[in-house]
């Protein structure tokens, strides 16, 4: 076999505190596709950051295409060809398709005016993405791109940088089913065009279909290598974890009780001729399930009083409600987790204590004024009742992990008396361990009598956490599934709104 | 207190110990005097401003404010022979009222708030000027108002009354800010409005209250000052105060992007401006480099204090390297 175009041997990093690489050695050949898997602080991101020329190993050495270099500069990493598509997209949305391809090095005309030869611009980026097979042109704005399509525009940016390694941080994580096929897709051409790829991903099945070959990192080590043959779900966790994992689904201690929310004809101004009527049980998880953009997001605003409602009725335990803002879908007990959780769910530099009272106020309070004790302890409560790692509740939400910080939106809520939650992708950039422990949660809520809708793209947790799923298309549901009937295939039908017959 | 409080405490006492020392008249009871009543003055509606930006807001017109409450003030109690309790009511709804509109505008018609309150500058000082026809408004030879002179512009002991009012207006507002659910609200709203409205807050309604605060205040103060004044020509009068203002909010901690703030900065924040103030008078340096004297040292402040905080907070230094999301999601509102 030819000489690897990347070789790294025995990186080291230390932060404060932290051994964040302990002796991490990897190689890749041309053209060949490794997944990165580990949970979330195993130094998968020091490792990117170190090939990305960002930060400088302590030790070890870095081989790119056979030269030796002790360290890499951001300007060198790219000039070798290692390309980034990052899980969060750096793209200019108020700017078009070609203009972000070529942003910082625009092809120039006139001499000293130094004028953007927008004209070239577009006709490179025309190729590149016929070359991805990209449904948009070059001078499409990318505000009007789905998030699909600008993971696409991410990808063309580093083929037009002539790369040879292209990493792609978590580039599913709001990706639709078929979107990551087509993703996968692409994957594969540039494997054929002797493109290496490093894929770090979360969801593992996505590995598995991609990677040549798997590397796990669990604690700044690599604690494993899986070749072709090797490669499967549970064996990535097992090394990830260090112990095997318990199946997603967890069964109800009960079977499902009266009706608490129905959904009468709802409908949105996102789809207005198309309404959704659906009936949520006390003690079960119902799963929503469909494509970015089938209405799922809406509906849930609209039942929590972000958006008005177009027409239709909801009913909570029999009673008609209206719901106007979020305050009153709160007052009625009917709860979300957002979507996006740094957006809407959290305020990132406020402490964990009052993030966690922010929707309850005057219940900590005494003539009007705030009694920062109770705050306290309740959020002290919550921290260990959902095992919320930090040091303090004192301490600023933003600073832990993606899990953690989704328990600490779920605290919100469960420091008050909830009746119904809505989940809008739960798991979203949350790590494997912590997953699970939130799927427990979900469960333990379920069975406590929350009615639970859960919306999710992801295939695996839909499918593995649901008691019952229902399948939007185009704003409406194009079929309920009940467990027996899970599978990816009816899901997928469904979703594209054919039927199951 | 926080760090920087403590920090702006000190750089008080030094530039107060440096000018003492220079020239003793600035520790003469009468300078001290007349140098809180300008605190009192400038404090009373840069709370109100600091309020507006802690939720992410700014607002620009309280100047204009002063010249248009003021003259009408005036006029009232000159020309219409108001009672004087009745008047004072008056222009404090008045101010209420400017503030609702400014409120109105910002959260049901979706304006930027800079845009509003620079209409509402241009438009304030105009209408004061057309009002008075461009002329200065005052009392007649001889009038006196003695219990409303006591009450606005009388001392207690030497402390001028404005002073009171504003230490007790800033106890107030500080209780209000820092203990209530309200001033918990706008924080939330200020540190990130979409994640306030999920929380169940009704965003609209804490920025609109903000702006109606900052009005209440404005108004108040239009009166102080037009009882300092005496007299009140339209087309100079609180001139740049809403710069002062913001100028005070800033020094005293309060972020422009929202979120943060303290009633404490505040009131040192204009304690420190009036100092400087104090300090160019006293130290016999040319009155036109007054604001030139104010600039340079807000700059250096703030300049200070962003270097302080990046090798103090590796947690800050951590946020700044990953800005695009956050950034991302905030132009976007």
């Amino acid at each position: 076999m030819a000489e690897p175009f990347l070789e790294l041997s025995d990186i080291s990093k230390t932060y404060p505190g932290v051994m964040a690489l302990d002796g991490v050695s990897l190689s890749i050949a041309h053209g060949e596709v490794v997944g990165l898997v580990g949970e979330n602080g195993a130094g998968k991101s020091t490792l990117m950051k170190i090939l990305g020329g960002v930060v400088s190993p302590d030790k070890g050495s870095i081989r790119i295409a056979g030269a030796p270099r002790t360290a890499l500069t951001v300007a060198e990493a790219s000039r070798t060809g290692i390309a980034f598509v990052h899980q969060e997209l750096n793209l200019f949305d108020n700017l078009d398709v070609a203009a972000n391809v070529f942003i910082g090095r625009e092809p120039i005309k006139g001499g000293p005016l130094k004028l953007v030869d927008s004209r070239i611009m577009h006709v490179e980026t025309g190729k590149l993405l016929r070359l991805l097979g990209a449904d948009f042109m070059p001078a499409t704005s990318v505000a009007a791109l789905s998030l699909a399509q600008q993971q696409l525009v991410e990808i063309a940016k580093a083929l037009s940088l002539d790369a040879r390694l292209v990493i792609m941080d978590e580039p599913t994580s709001s990706l639709t089913v078929s979107e990551t096929g087509r993703l996968l897709k692409i994957i594969a051409d540039l494997k054929a065009q002797g493109v290496s790829v490093i894929f770090i991903s979360h969801r593992l099945h996505e590995v598995e279909r991609c990677a040549d070959r798997v590397i796990v990192l669990r604690d700044g080590r690599k604690v494993g290598e899986l070749r072709q043959g090797q490669i499967g779900h549970d064996a990535m966790i097992r090394l990830m974890i260090g112990r095997s994992l318990k199946s997603l689904y967890l069964p109800p201690a009960a079977p499902p009780r009266e009706e608490t929310l129905v959904l009468d004809a709802v409908s949105t101004s996102t789809f207005p001729e198309h309404a959704v009527s659906l009936k949520l049980r006390q003690g079960e998880i119902l799963g929503l399930a469909g494509l970015v953009g089938s209405g799922r997001t809406e509906l849930a605003r609209a039942l929590f009083g972000i958006d008005r409602k177009l027409g239709g009725e909801v009913r909570l335990n029999g009673k008609p409600v209206a719901i106007a803002s979020p305050r009153e879908a709160i007052d009625q007990g009917i709860f979300l987790v957002p979507e996006d959780r740094k957006r809407s769910g959290l305020l990132l530099d406020v402490s964990i204590a009052e993030n966690i009272s922010l929707p309850d106020l005057a219940h900590y309070t005494q003539a009007f004024l705030m009694q920062p004790a109770p705050e306290a302890e309740n959020a002290e409560k919550q921290r260990k009742q959902l095992n919320i790692r930090t040091r303090s509740v004192h301490n600023a939400a933003g600073t832990l992990s993606g899990g953690n910080q989704q328990k600490v939106v779920l605290a919100k809520w469960l420091s008050m008396e909830p009746k119904v939650i809505i989940f809008d992708e739960p798991t979203r950039g949350v790590d494997v361990g912590a997953k699970q422990e939130i799927y427990e949660l979900m469960r333990a809520l379920s069975d406590r009598g929350v009615a639970i809708l859960m919306i999710s793209s992801d295939m695996e947790e839909v499918i593995g956490v649901s008691d019952r799923m229902a399948v939007m298309h185009e704003g409406r549901i194009s079929g309920f599934l009940e467990r027996d009937k899970f599978s990816e295939d009816n899901v997928l039908k469904l979703a594209v709104g054919q039927s199951l017959q | 207190m926080l760090k920087k409080d403590l920090g702006l405490l000190l750089l008080i006492l030094v530039v107060g110990a440096i000018v003492a020392f220079i020239n003793p008249r600035f520790l003469s009871p009468i300078n001290l005097s007349n140098t809180m009543n300008l605190i009192g003055l400038y404090g009373l509606f840069s709370i109100g401003v600091g309020f507006v930006i802690i939720t992410g807001g700014i607002e620009l017109s309280v100047g204009s404010m002063f010249a248009l409450l003021g003259v009408i003030f005036i006029d009232l109690l000159s020309t219409y022979n108001m009672n004087w309790m009745l008047a004072f009511l008056l222009i404090v709804l008045a101010g209420l009222a400017l503030g609702s509109l400014h409120g109105f505008l910002v959260t049901k018609m979706n304006l930027q708030p800079f845009i509003v309150t620079l209409c509402g500058l241009l438009i304030y000082r105009g209408i004061a000027r057309f009002y008075t026809e461009d002329a200065t408004a005052g009392f007649a030879f001889g009038t006196s108002f003695p219990a409303l002179e006591w009450l606005v512009a009388g001392r207690t002991f030497g402390i001028p009354h404005s002073f009171i009012a504003f230490m007790i207006i800033a106890v107030i507002m500080g209780v209000v800010l820092h203990r209530s659910i309200f001033g918990r609200y706008l924080f939330a709203v200020g540190k990130n409005e979409e994640a306030a409205r999920y929380s169940g807050i009704r965003t609209n309604r804490i920025i609109a209250s903000a702006y109606i605060i900052c009005g209440g205040l404005a108004g108040l103060a239009a009166i102080f000052l037009a009882m300092y004044t005496r007299s009140i020509s339209p087309a100079s009068h609180g001139n740049f105060y809403e710069l002062y203002a913001i100028a005070a909010a800033v020094l005293g901690g309060c972020s422009l992007r929202g979120g943060e703030g303290s009633v404490l900065g505040i009131v040192l924040g204009t304690i420190l401006l009036q100092v400087l103030q104090n300090l160019v008078n006293l130290l016999g340096i040319p009155s036109s480099l007054n604001f030139a004297v104010m600039g340079t040292v807000i700059l250096l402040g703030v300049l200070a204090d962003q270097q302080i905080m990046r090798r103090g907070g590796f947690g800050q230094f951590f946020k700044r390297a990953k800005p695009s999301a956050l950034e991302a999601a905030e132009t976007k509102n």
